[in-house]
């Protein structure tokens, strides 16, 4: 509750008077601040972004890297909990973290190991099925080497498709049926089913980001199944930030 | 305020008589400077535009589309470019020749040259009209002549190459990459397109998801890509060298990314580019759903469900013709790969 005494030194500034000059820059300079203060909150909502897992700390030039990732349903953390997402090991810690930029030293082999927990369907584009720009355009599922996924016949949970580099696994997904199905992830690739796919590439001389996505539809309620998860990092969206 | 400010508009204007006398004296003298000024700016512009400038307006000359934007651009820039100078010329002549501060410089308000001129105003309507109704007959001629000079025309397009030999190049959009398949060698599919040199090529574009638009910029042909539409445009090659195909609609937040490069090379390159895709690819042709001129993007299954037909063209008459067909079926069909396809098993 403000008191009458507490009033008083506001009512003598009152009499004293601003000249309208005065009150203007007020009025202007409280308007900047506000203004400023919503650029700033809507920046910092705009720039938000997951963790960078480096894969350069503590590489050793010439020699290749492993990288160690999974493909999950629901993520099962973060913000947004039900959406398909990967998650990637530490080369450091090996815990697992949702997110999908990835830091990569140049020109070196890459080895990739990505255990694939969620389910699959067709793919729109049959023309996703084909494995390119790995070592042989060819990869593995569960220890067979392939280079084509008949979609229709073999349900694909997911693509590791990075464009720029022409790189493109399909990733085959398991029945929600079977026993062992995971749920949320972190999923566990000791005890729940999954699949487990392996490929290798080079990454470029030139360093860059490169972007990678899933040409399967997996946003499910989004429209045409290619929002939210899909084209969000962290998600199924994310960079291969390839670095000197 | 005196008479004189009142009239005038400025005070102490007590010359105004005589300027007015002087201002009229010479009216024919101020347009034929104004007209030789403005004639000689005219043809140096164009000129200097034509030769100077032209030549590298965008999007080039590699084909038939993207030349024919670059004539289009130059003549209606040349057409153009007087008018600017026309009214630039006048005001600039006003400015300096008719300050009010200038001895003899007519009264800015009444006067002859204030009143309305029949004359004027009917070569002003006369001449405007012409210019704008040529520029429009120009620019029509110069979209129907070449056969939509690169732009959509729709699943049932009305103006069609005069060549026979055309080659279809299916142009699948899909969030956030382009893929091509070309009949002429099985249907197989491509991340990569490659055309070849001197030859007529019609772009039959659809999506699979959301809208997007094909945009090969240096080959002057842009044209929308819609779920269950086959729009269908055409260009001719005439020149060898890359150019960059954008997505040209905004089509989600990696939109900007929807990009690539192509190439256009000569027809002997294309048919073994054409010809060991084709074998490299037949492994997942076999499985793409058949070849059609739009695919439901709830397509399930390999028989693909396609949408009729509405272009009017067989699609495979004309591919014959262009003679690569007969090798890349066989190349498809006999195919022997080392590698494993998988197409069944359990989880």
């Amino acid at each position: 509750m403000v008191t009458r005494k507490q009033l008083q030194p506001v009512v003598r500034r009152e009499e004293r008077g601003l000249s309208r000059s005065g009150r203007i820059a007020v009025v202007l300079g409280l308007f900047a601040v506000v203004v400023f203060l919503a650029v700033f909150a809507a920046m910092a909502f705009v720039a938000t972004e997951p963790p960078t897992v480096s894969f350069i700390k503590g590489h050793k030039a010439g020699s290749a890297v492993h990288l160690v990732a999974q493909t999950d349903g629901a993520g099962g953390t973060g913000i947004h909990p039900t959406w398909v997402s990967y998650q990637v090991k530490t080369p450091q810690s090996g815990k697992w973290v949702h997110t999908t930029l990835w830091q990569l030293p140049t020109n070196t082999r890459i080895d990739v190991t990505i255990y694939q927990f969620d389910s699959g369907g067709p793919l729109r584009n049959q023309q996703w099925g084909r494995v390119t720009g790995t070592t042989g355009n060819a990869a593995t599922l569960t220890g067979t080497t392939f280079t084509v996924l008949n979609s229709y016949k073999r349900p694909v949970g997911h693509t590791f498709s990075v464009a720029a580099l022409g790189i493109n696994v399909p990733l085959a997904g398991v029945k929600t049926t079977e026993k062992g199905f995971c749920q949320s992830g972190p999923c566990n690739p000791g005890t729940q089913l999954h699949h487990t796919v392996t490929f290798s590439f080079k990454t470029p001389k030139t360093p860059g980001n490169y972007r990678f996505q899933c040409f399967i539809p997996c946003g499910a309620g989004h429209y045409a199944g290619n929002g939210g998860p899909m084209q969000t990092l962290g998600f199924m969206g994310g960079f291969l930030e390839v670095q000197a | 305020m005196s008479e004189h400010a009142g009239t005038s508009g400025r005070p102490g204007a007590g010359a105004s008589t005589s300027s007015v006398a002087a201002g009229t004296a010479r009216p024919l003298q101020d347009i034929w400077r104004i007209v030789g000024i403005w004639v000689a700016l005219s043809i140096v512009g164009d000129l200097v535009f034509w030769f100077v400038a032209g030549p590298h307006v965008p999007p080039g000359d590699m084909t038939s589309s993207a030349s024919g934007a670059q004539f289009d651009f130059n003549v209606l820039f040349m057409v153009a470019l007087p008018v600017i100078l026309a009214v630039w010329t006048y005001m600039g002549y006003a400015v300096i020749m008719w300050r009010a501060s200038r001895p003899g410089a007519p009264e800015p308000i009444g006067g002859p040259r204030a009143r309305s001129n029949l004359k004027v105003q009917l070569w002003w309507i006369v001449v405007t009209t012409v210019v704008v109704l040529s520029m429009f007959v120009f620019g029509t001629v110069e979209l129907i002549v070449p056969a939509g000079a690169g732009g959509a025309e729709g699943p049932n397009p009305i103006w069609t190459p005069a060549s026979k030999n055309v080659l279809p190049i299916q142009v699948i959009a899909q969030q956030w990459q382009f893929t091509y398949r070309y009949p002429t060698f099985g249907g197989m599919e491509t991340s990569t397109l490659i055309v070849p040199d001197n030859t007529t090529i019609a772009f039959h574009v659809t999506s699979l998801d959301v809208i997007h638009s094909f945009w090969a910029y240096q080959l002057g042909v842009k044209i929308d890509a819609n779920p269950g539409i086959d729009d269908v445009g055409y260009t001719t090659t005439n020149q060898l060298g890359k150019f960059t195909v954008r997505c040209n609609e905004l089509c989600g937040i990696w939109h900007g990314a929807m990009y690539d490069y192509g190439k256009v090379v000569s027809k002997a390159q294309f048919q073994k580019w054409g010809t060991s895709t084709a074998r490299a690819t037949a492994a997942n042709t076999k499985y793409l759903p058949p070849f059609a001129w739009t695919y439901s993007p709830t397509a399930n299954g390999a028989t693909g469900v396609t949408a009729a037909n509405t272009s009017g063209q067989a699609p495979f008459s004309k591919i014959q013709t262009y003679g690569a067909t007969t090798k890349a079926k066989k190349v498809v069909k006999n195919v022997q790969t080392s590698t494993t396809t998988i197409t069944t098993g359990s989880t």
